[in-house]
């Protein structure tokens, strides 16, 4: 029994970790940009492929390096195409245009790589469990928390010491003012979008080594990046971490007592949330 | 902007020509319908999903609040009318009244929830508190059916003094049965959009900041607005699950808020029959692509963002718009 609350509380863990990058990348976007991106999970559905596509030819490894760069490149096109025109407009208007990108990005890989699913074979060292007695650590696991770790570890690193993540953090509170001050906020949002849709290519590769690809791969994970969002607070990417995780774990282990329930209960701690704290965990008071 | 309150998109007069126009329109389709090649199966969808749609515009287009998960409402209309035929009694009226009671409770209770929370967030939230139900549809096999959906019940004839009126096997009368919830529906809502409740709805669309000095209790107005509106949507639901005597776990899921929300944003988010006229054209697009193509998903992906770059103000707002110069 210990086994299984740890096994399942460990893999809670691992969603999590997906889940809290997945969200990153959205939180980035929403906070200086105020989009909400749909199509966030097409992204990283794309990342996935692209590095099985990758990997016959640069390895796992390199796969890992190049796919979600690919990914974040490909944003880095759309942002000034499609995005740029969502800018200052009503929400609902990025809603739905993410909206039908998302749906373009499930049918276009559907197209491309089939329906059925594919696997992403991860290097021998990585498939074996480092334990007997703790069977469930295998080296796959362990290094995806350490990499998800890593990056989001750098992305603070960068958000606090750089030029670039100053402005970022600037321009979340203020970006007219960022703007006066000579910055050029067309390249800080660009930047910021392809940052966070690297995020997402990244999740994409590593989700894809531990659940394999299907084309709806990144739709089933949007809507509890959304739950990391409101349960960390708008506005807080330490929050939105810190929702991942919790989320994450509680669907996990909840999967060991009640496993048709694992699903609803990522909403159900929405739910207290927005009761007991409606702006989030660690949302600023005034952003709801 | 169409801003001004007394002389907003609605008309000024409850029998206005234009109203008649619809109106006769809709009521002497079954007369030339089947002439034209059309389907009392496809006609009366639009009709249902318009209702949605016009419910939803309510809250989008004249409370200005930013719901992107009605399908959850529709949803639980569907099933809270097709599980009571199912399992508690053949009636359909009683379908329908559980139906609308399910969909309206659900929205009271998440409405307390979300009333304090505005744009961007508030639509997030609704998108995901909707997710819930489709879990519990998807999960709870033996009752709901699952992944398959909710079939096995049929909507039964209505007795009305001794008459039997057999929507159950005539298509026209079913047609006829929905129109008429359907004008009451709709009805209520061009009256309660003139009402000093409406008016107040108005206000708070335009300027939420005034409305507040203006001594309006924000929060509890577009709590009304709200439950209103899924009130409406799962009546829209109920009538969705006896059209085809099933119900559908995709019903309750994300994308299909999405529908919702294109329809009305198509049709024109500032006029009071647009969506019913976006619910209209979607159906038509959304059959004659899937028939022609596999990849019928990007055509509609594609579509919501021509939408959104070249016809943010739908047909009749673009109409609208003309009009006034």
């Amino acid at each position: 029994m210990t086994q299984l609350i740890l096994f399942n509380l460990f893999n809670g863990l691992v969603i999590g970790a997906f889940y809290a990058l997945m969200a990153l990348g959205l939180s980035l976007i929403l906070n200086l940009s105020g989009v909400i991106n749909f199509s966030h999970g097409g992204f990283l559905t794309l990342g996935g492929y692209l590095a099985f596509t990758l990997a016959p030819w640069i390895g796992f490894w390199g796969a890992l390096l190049v796919a979600p760069l690919l990914t974040a490149a490909l944003g880095c096109l759309i942002e000034p195409l499609l995005i740029r025109r969502l800018y200052g407009r009503d929400p609902l208007y990025s809603l739905l245009l993410t909206f039908g990108l998302a749906f373009i990005f499930e049918d276009g890989i559907r197209t491309i790589w089939g329906p059925q699913g594919l696997p992403l074979t991860v290097p021998p060292i990585l498939a074996q469990p480092l334990s007997h007695t703790l069977f469930f650590l295998t080296g796959y696991r362990v290094f995806m928390v350490a990499i998800v770790a890593a990056v989001v570890a750098g992305l603070f690193l960068v958000l606090r010491y750089t030029k670039l993540g100053l402005r970022i953090r600037a321009g979340t509170f203020d970006l007219e003012t960022v703007s006066v001050l000579g910055v050029n906020i067309r390249v800080l949002r660009l930047m910021n979008f392809g940052l966070g849709i690297y995020l997402a290519g990244l999740a994409g590769v590593l989700a894809a080594g531990m659940l394999g690809l299907l084309p709806t791969l990144g739709g089933s994970l949007i809507m509890p990046s959304f739950v990391a969002i409101i349960v960390g607070g708008l506005g807080s990417l330490p929050g939105t971490l810190i929702g991942g995780l919790l989320i994450g774990t509680a669907s996990g282990l909840v999967t060991v007592f009640l496993p048709s329930a694992s699903e609803a209960v990522i909403y159900v701690i929405m739910g207290v949330v927005l009761l007991v704290r409606p702006r989030g965990l660690l949302g600023e008071e005034g952003r709801l | 902007m169409n801003g001004s309150l007394t002389d907003g998109p609605l008309p000024k007069k409850i029998l206005s020509p234009h109203l008649i126009v619809i109106w006769l329109f809709l009521l002497s389709l079954p007369l030339w319908l089947l002439a034209i090649g059309g389907y009392y199966s496809i006609v009366t969808q639009v009709l249902i999903l318009g209702l949605a749609a016009m419910a939803l515009n309510y809250l989008l287009g004249f409370t200005g609040v930013l719901s992107f998960g009605h399908a959850a409402y529709f949803g639980l209309g569907a099933y809270g009318c097709g599980l009571t035929i199912k399992f508690i009694a053949a009636s359909t009226p009683l379908g329908i009244l559980v139906g609308v009671m399910v969909g309206t409770i659900a929205g009271a209770l998440i409405g307390a929830l979300i009333v304090r929370l505005r744009g961007v967030y508030f639509a997030m939230v609704t998108i995901a508190f909707s997710q819930v139900f489709y879990f519990i549809a998807f999960r709870w096999n033996s009752v709901t059916g699952g992944d398959d959906g909710l079939g096995g019940f049929e909507r039964r004839p209505i007795d009305l003094f001794g008459f039997t009126i057999d929507i159950q096997h005539n298509q026209m009368l079913f047609y006829y049965f929905v129109l008429l919830l359907v004008a009451l529906g709709v009805g209520a809502m061009g009256l309660l959009l003139r009402s000093p409740l409406g008016r107040a709805q108005l206000a708070i669309r335009e300027n939420e900041r005034r409305a507040r000095f203006l001594g309006l209790n924000i929060e509890r107005h577009i709590w009304i607005a709200w439950v209103i509106s899924c009130g409406f949507t799962s009546l829209a639901g109920a009538l969705y699950a006896l059209l085809d005597n099933f119900a559908d776990p995709r019903l309750l899921y994300w994308t299909f808020s999405g529908d919702l929300v294109i329809m009305t944003v198509l049709g024109g988010m500032r006029s009071f029959w647009g969506p019913m006229l976006g619910a209209a054209l979607f159906v038509i697009l959304r059959d004659t692509v899937s028939s022609h193509t596999e990849n019928w998903m990007s055509f509609i992906g594609l579509f919501f963002v021509l939408v959104v770059l070249f016809f943010p103000r739908g047909v009749l707002g673009m109409l609208q718009r003309r009009k006034g110069g």
